[in-house]
């Protein structure tokens, strides 16, 4: 005998939409969803009610009017007749000087800091401890202002490098210390092949790119004659010549020429002008990142397994080979997804150049453009537009390189 | 529970939001306080004193509105303001009014929606440099490094003289007074640039002021004066009588001294049309009769608040020059009560 029980029955109630599951999750969703929405609806309905009220309308004309003000560090012709467009580009070149230099400074400190705080040598690893705990829990704002606050103060004025002053330039009369700013010597192209120097740059910077690419060629050709042979063939001579000759021939064809920075008038001329405002950023970015960077290190250090250590040490390997070699490529696996974040922080705390008045993009555009123009929100947009570009930009490039240290699992 | 209270939060600043552009004189009326934007600090116009009071001539203006509105001058919530925050600290509504050395000019009037009831200081903008740096003319300033405030009329108006003079100049952007000063007597710029009253309050302030010299070139013209935001007239209106108020009181020698006997009545109509014995001007306005008698009896006439705060027997030390009464060669001049 067999028993059947009937069919469900195919009607739809709607308490099932709350307490049958096959449902419920697909309610909360929709809800959920309504409720983003209206949210969203109510930002943008106050902000277009706000700005009919204050009789503002929305338009990005005023990137094209000219901006009025000047800009002191300037890596692309500027003048105050210029646009605002080009004070915001002005801008956005200085953000990526400062993050870019700030990133390179903070992975070299925080890896020297991060591997010396894991040495057997109390000294050393203590003065390693005071340096992390001491700019890790100290406000980067603070850092950035004490270090322009000792450049302004703590260094002798221009004038005092005149004939009869008090101070004088160092390392042979080339570079002098002032509380504008460092003034080191430059280099000048004196007959460039094309009219606009940042493309002469540029045409140099290629040939750099090229000469490390055919380096790269040649290294790769060694790896596999050291692994088809097991002797590796010098190939040092060549890699140094390929980096040096044909950069050198292009800067020498150029015309390149020294230029040291000498006192005229109010202020030191000629060579590269790096300022108390740019110094400062730059360090304070660089010292307070890389004291995270230095527990990051450390952590990946810490994170591999001391037998590694000890197989190397068995095999003959000396400490610091044993570092180079065996534990600090297996730690850039744990190091890096964090290290991005690291470098993602330093880009973004770069706005804080306002405090020392280093025209960055926030200066520019989202500070002086925006108070010229009354453009705030318009200002504003742009502004966290560009850097969530730049954000994604970074941690986009250094995912792949991400993927790329990881294990290969086949 | 967490929902409501954010939804009503919500709700409220949707509300207060909405509101922010009408009715500033029954906002300021129910809250009873004048919330007024102010300098982060500049001895002379808006500074706090050593017990932490805000006094000054541009604060003086604040504390009249206060006294005309509220009846009590003391009842002002300041809010220091630097050259970038104060448009959009007035825009969005988080102050009543600004009395803020601010030019008065056609872009901040009508691109960025203000209203400027008047003009409590004609200034123009001038040059301090060190004494011993031997600099006569601004003309000599080729490749100075000039310290100036960001997000002001000055950093334009610099602009346009060393580019029109064909000199280079190195600016290093500042965001306070305060700051301007530490570094221009570090000697991290040659120059110091802003408006000529606001160099002379600032080197008021200095341990030397006589190693600094003011420039003879005034490369502007600055009229400074309070300002609220456009579209709210009757509170614009508030303001604007409220300074015209100070600057009659001068002219017809009404005094902080002699205001009580004169608000008994005298025979000068217009005396008696200010001081609201007669006429029923106050009311008009929305105020007490009295309003005018308490915003003069906040810090006394604009003369003495001139005298009081900026004038020549006080460290800064300015000659009245330009804001002379109309009746003494100046341009001070209010229109007629009546």
């Amino acid at each position: 005998m067999t028993t059947l029980t009937d069919p469900p029955k195919a009607g739809f109630r709607l308490s099932q939409l709350i307490y049958d599951t096959r449902y419920r999750s697909i309610t909360i969703q929709v809800i959920a969803m309504i409720l983003v929405v209206l949210g969203l609806y109510w930002l943008v309905n106050n902000t277009i009610q706000n700005l009919a009220a204050l009789g503002k309308d929305f338009d990005f004309g005023f990137l094209s009017q000219p901006a009025g003000y000047d800009i002191n560090q300037r890596l692309v012709e500027y003048t105050s007749q210029s646009t605002h467009g080009s004070a915001a580009f002005v801008g956005i070149l200085n953000t990526l000087l400062v993050a870019f230099l700030g990133c390179i400074l903070a992975t070299i400190l925080g890896v020297i800091a991060g591997v010396l705080r894991l040495s057997k040598n109390w000294i050393v690893n203590k003065l390693m401890a005071v340096y992390v705990e001491g700019f890790r829990n100290v406000p980067l704002l603070l850092w950035i202002i004490a270090i322009f606050a000792l450049m302004t103060e703590g260094m002798p004025q221009p004038r005092d490098f005149k004939v009869g002053g008090d101070a004088a330039m160092i390392l042979g009369e080339s570079v002098a210390v002032t509380n504008r700013g460092v003034y080191v010597p430059g280099v000048v192209l004196e007959n460039g092949w094309f009219a606009n120097p940042a493309v002469n740059w540029l045409v140099i910077i290629g040939t750099l790119i090229v000469s490390l690419f055919v380096i790269r060629l040649i290294r790769r050709r060694a790896d596999r004659i050291q692994e088809a042979t097991g002797v590796r063939p010098t190939t040092w001579w060549q890699q140094l010549a390929l980096l040096i000759v044909p950069a050198g021939l292009v800067l020498f064809l150029m015309g390149a020429a020294m230029q040291y920075p000498y006192i005229r008038g109010f202020n030191f001329t000629d060579g590269i002008h790096l300022r108390n405002s740019l110094i400062a950023l730059w360090l304070a970015l660089s010292l307070y990142t890389g004291a995270f960077i230095a527990e990051i290190v450390r952590a990946g250090i810490l994170a591999i397994s001391k037998g590694q250590s000890e197989a190397a040490a068995a095999l003959g390997l000396r400490p610091s080979r044993t570092m180079n070699l065996v534990i600090l490529p297996q730690a850039m696996r744990v190091i890096i997804p964090p290290l991005i974040s690291q470098y993602l922080n330093l880009t973004k705390n770069s706005s804080l150049a306002i405090a020392v008045g280093y025209m960055d993009v926030r200066s520019t555009l989202g500070g002086i453009t925006i108070n010229q123009t009354g453009r705030e929100l318009e200002g504003m947009l742009l502004l966290g537009a560009f850097y969530l570009v730049l954000s994604l930009l970074i941690s986009g490039v250094m995912n792949v390189y991400n993927n790329r240290t990881q294990l290969k699992e086949r | 529970m967490k929902k409501s209270v954010l939804l009503g939060a919500m709700t409220v600043a949707g509300l207060a939001a909405g509101a922010a552009g009408a009715a500033t004189l029954d906002d300021v009326k129910a809250r009873g306080t004048l919330n007024c934007g102010v300098t982060t600090g500049l001895t002379g116009f808006a500074a706090p004193d050593a017990n932490g009071v805000w006094e000054g001539f541009d604060v003086g203006v604040c504390r009249a509105v206060a006294a005309a509105v509220l009846g009590d001058p003391m009842a002002v919530e300041f809010v220091p303001t630097t050259g970038q925050t104060r448009f959009t600290a007035l825009a969005s509504g988080e102050i009543d009014m600004l009395a803020r050395n601010t030019t008065w000019t056609f872009s901040r009037d009508v691109d960025l929606k203000f209203t400027f009831v008047g003009v409590n200081y004609y200034d123009g903008q001038g040059f301090m440099v060190p004494r011993d740096l031997g600099v006569s003319s601004a003309k000599d300033l080729d490749g100075a490094t000039v310290c100036i405030q960001t997000g002001t009329t000055t950093e334009l108006n610099l602009a346009d003289y060393f580019r029109t003079n064909n000199i280079s100049y190195e600016p290093v952007p500042i965001e306070t007074n305060a700051e301007a000063q530490q570094q221009y007597l570090a000697g991290a710029c040659d120059v110091y640039t802003t408006d000529a009253s606001g160099l002379a309050a600032t080197r008021a302030t200095f341990e030397n002021p006589g190693d600094h010299v003011l420039l003879p070139e005034i490369v502007s013209k600055e009229p400074l004066g309070p300002l609220v935001r456009h579209g709210d007239d009757e509170w614009g209106d508030v303001v604007r009588w409220t300074l015209n108020a100070l600057i009659t009181a001068e002219e017809l020698n009404v005094s902080s001294a002699n205001i009580e006997e004169l608000s008994a009545g005298t025979n000068n109509p217009e005396i008696n049309r200010l001081l609201g014995t007669e006429g029923e001007l106050g009311a008009m306005l929305g105020l007490d009769a009295d309003w005018a008698k308490n915003a003069i009896m906040a810090g006394g006439n604009y003369g003495e608040l001139f005298e009081k705060n900026i004038g020549e027997n006080t460290p800064i030390g300015l000659a009245r020059g330009l804001n002379a009464q109309w009746t003494d060669g100046g341009l001070i001049y209010s229109p007629p009560f009546r």
